[in-house]
């Protein structure tokens, strides 16, 4: 049996390119995460408010992104906006649209659900006290519903990673890509390269994931039982 | 937009709809019976067995379904594995769907007291009954929501497939965008035809959770 490729990533620098694809991904990955927590706190204070107008739109909102594929959300972005506005947005930023699109509705909706979880008597007494809209959330609510919230978006953050391998489909070198690239550059003097490769691939993403779930996992269970 | 052409593109497209279906649900199924069988497996700690389960979710939850995919289709045959495209899809989501499925049928066990385990045994139900007739049936119930959760989940993960060249809905608009640039065309066509595989899913999913809200026991 020939060698199965693990040796290819040593030549050279194709693991260094290697790390360089997943860290694109990362990258894209954390911006949106960003975005995501700044703007989806807003809208979740926005979809709890209470206001008619607000709530419809945003369940139409959230209703798009449960059912689009992110994919289909990278291509309308990338090809379609190209092709109706004549603007050219790259493939970096039509990512980073998308999965920030896609996060503040995910963000939005865990806000939503923690604000609500906040007992309404909270409400009542800040109002009671006289505080305003602004010292009520920032005083009162926030805080209580932070503890609820990091471990969501901690969870958000492992999704998000997983997610960004799509973006190779518009054409961003990312690790996937590279991984091809390498592979198709040694097809002739290790033809089983690709088995190693993906693997090591694999198991990056598995590197990267899995401490961060079982953080998001041991919080929520540290903080629930408070 | 040009509605002459959209329509031309139409039986591709159904085409592509029935394969993304077929493959879908095949995996879906199948998925829901490897997490069956995964939690019970969980649930009665086989010694080994538990462990080899529990490494499995762990692996296919934190990786993403393409490089899952890429590693069934191009990297397995190295090693003498080789396997049709639709059956790589079918096996990836089965898998992927397998690991999701058993965490929300945990998430459904756990929210069966132990007292309803104590009595079925103490009635003289035997490990086994008590698992089939006893709690199963309450822990389907109170994982619905996490289960119609990943079916829309699945469903949508589906769109990945075109990279393994199985003409799915997003291999169709792809192929066709590169060949004849109708690309808005296209894209329409794209969100329509996942609209209507995703949205009956979507309002079911919500009719079946608030039908089971009423019928949960014990609350």
């Amino acid at each position: 049996m020939q060698s199965l490729g693990i040796d290819v990533l040593l030549k050279g620098t194709n693991m260094v390119r290697l790390l360089g694809g997943l860290w694109v991904a990362v990258r894209i990955s954390l911006i949106s995460v960003a975005i995501s927590i700044v703007f989806g706190v807003v809208m979740g204070v926005i979809m709890a408010s209470k206001n008619r107008v607000a709530e419809a739109i945003c369940h139409v909102y959230l209703e798009i992104v449960r059912i689009m594929p992110q994919m289909v959300l990278l291509f309308i972005v990338y090809f379609g906006t190209t092709r109706v506005f004549g603007i050219n947005i790259s493939a970096e930023l039509s990512a980073i649209i998308v999965f920030s699109f896609w996060g503040i509705a995910e963000m939005g909706d865990l806000v939503r659900g923690a604000l609500q979880s906040v007992p309404v008597v909270q409400y009542e007494s800040a109002r009671a006290l006289g505080m305003n809209d602004y010292v009520l959330y920032t005083q009162v609510i926030l805080p209580q519903t932070i503890r609820r919230m990091i471990p969501l978006s901690i969870n958000l953050i492992t999704r998000m990673i997983k997610t960004t391998s799509l973006v190779m489909m518009i054409g961003i070198v990312e690790v996937l890509k590279v991984a091809q690239q390498i592979i198709e550059a040694n097809r002739k003097t290790s033809p089983n390269a690709a088995f190693g490769v993906f693997l090591i691939v694999m198991l990056m993403y598995f590197i990267i994931c899995f401490p961060i779930s079982r953080l998001s996992m041991d919080l929520e269970k540290r903080w629930s039982q408070n | 937009m040009d509605f002459g052409v959209m329509q031309s593109y139409l039986p591709l497209f159904v085409d592509a709809l029935w394969l993304t279906m077929r493959i879908g649900w095949e995996g879906i199924v199948l998925a829901i019976l490897i997490g069956l069988l995964c939690v019970i497996i969980i649930h009665l700690r086989i010694p080994v067995l538990r462990h080899i389960v529990t490494i499995y979710i762990e692996v296919f939850r934190n990786t993403p379904l393409l490089i899952q995919l890429f590693f069934i289709y191009f990297a397995l045959p190295k090693i003498g594995i080789r396997l049709s495209p639709e059956f790589c899809g079918v096996l990836g989501l089965a898998l992927l769907g397998g690991a999701y499925m058993t965490e929300s049928f945990r998430s459904g066990l756990d929210n069966i007291a132990a007292i309803q385990t104590d009595s079925a045994l103490s009635l003289g139900m035997t490990r086994w009954q008590t698992i089939i007739h006893v709690i199963l049936p309450q822990a389907v119930r109170s994982s619905i929501p996490g289960l119609m959760a990943n079916l829309i989940f699945l469903l949508k993960e589906t769109s990945v497939f075109s990279t393994i060249s199985l003409m799915d809905l997003m291999f169709t608009a792809k192929d066709l965008i590169g060949m004849y640039a109708k690309t808005i065309e296209c894209l329409t066509l794209l969100v329509i035809f996942y609209l209507i595989m995703l949205l009956p899913v979507s309002l079911i999913g919500r009719v079946v959770e608030r039908r089971m809200r009423y019928a949960e026991f014990g609350d």
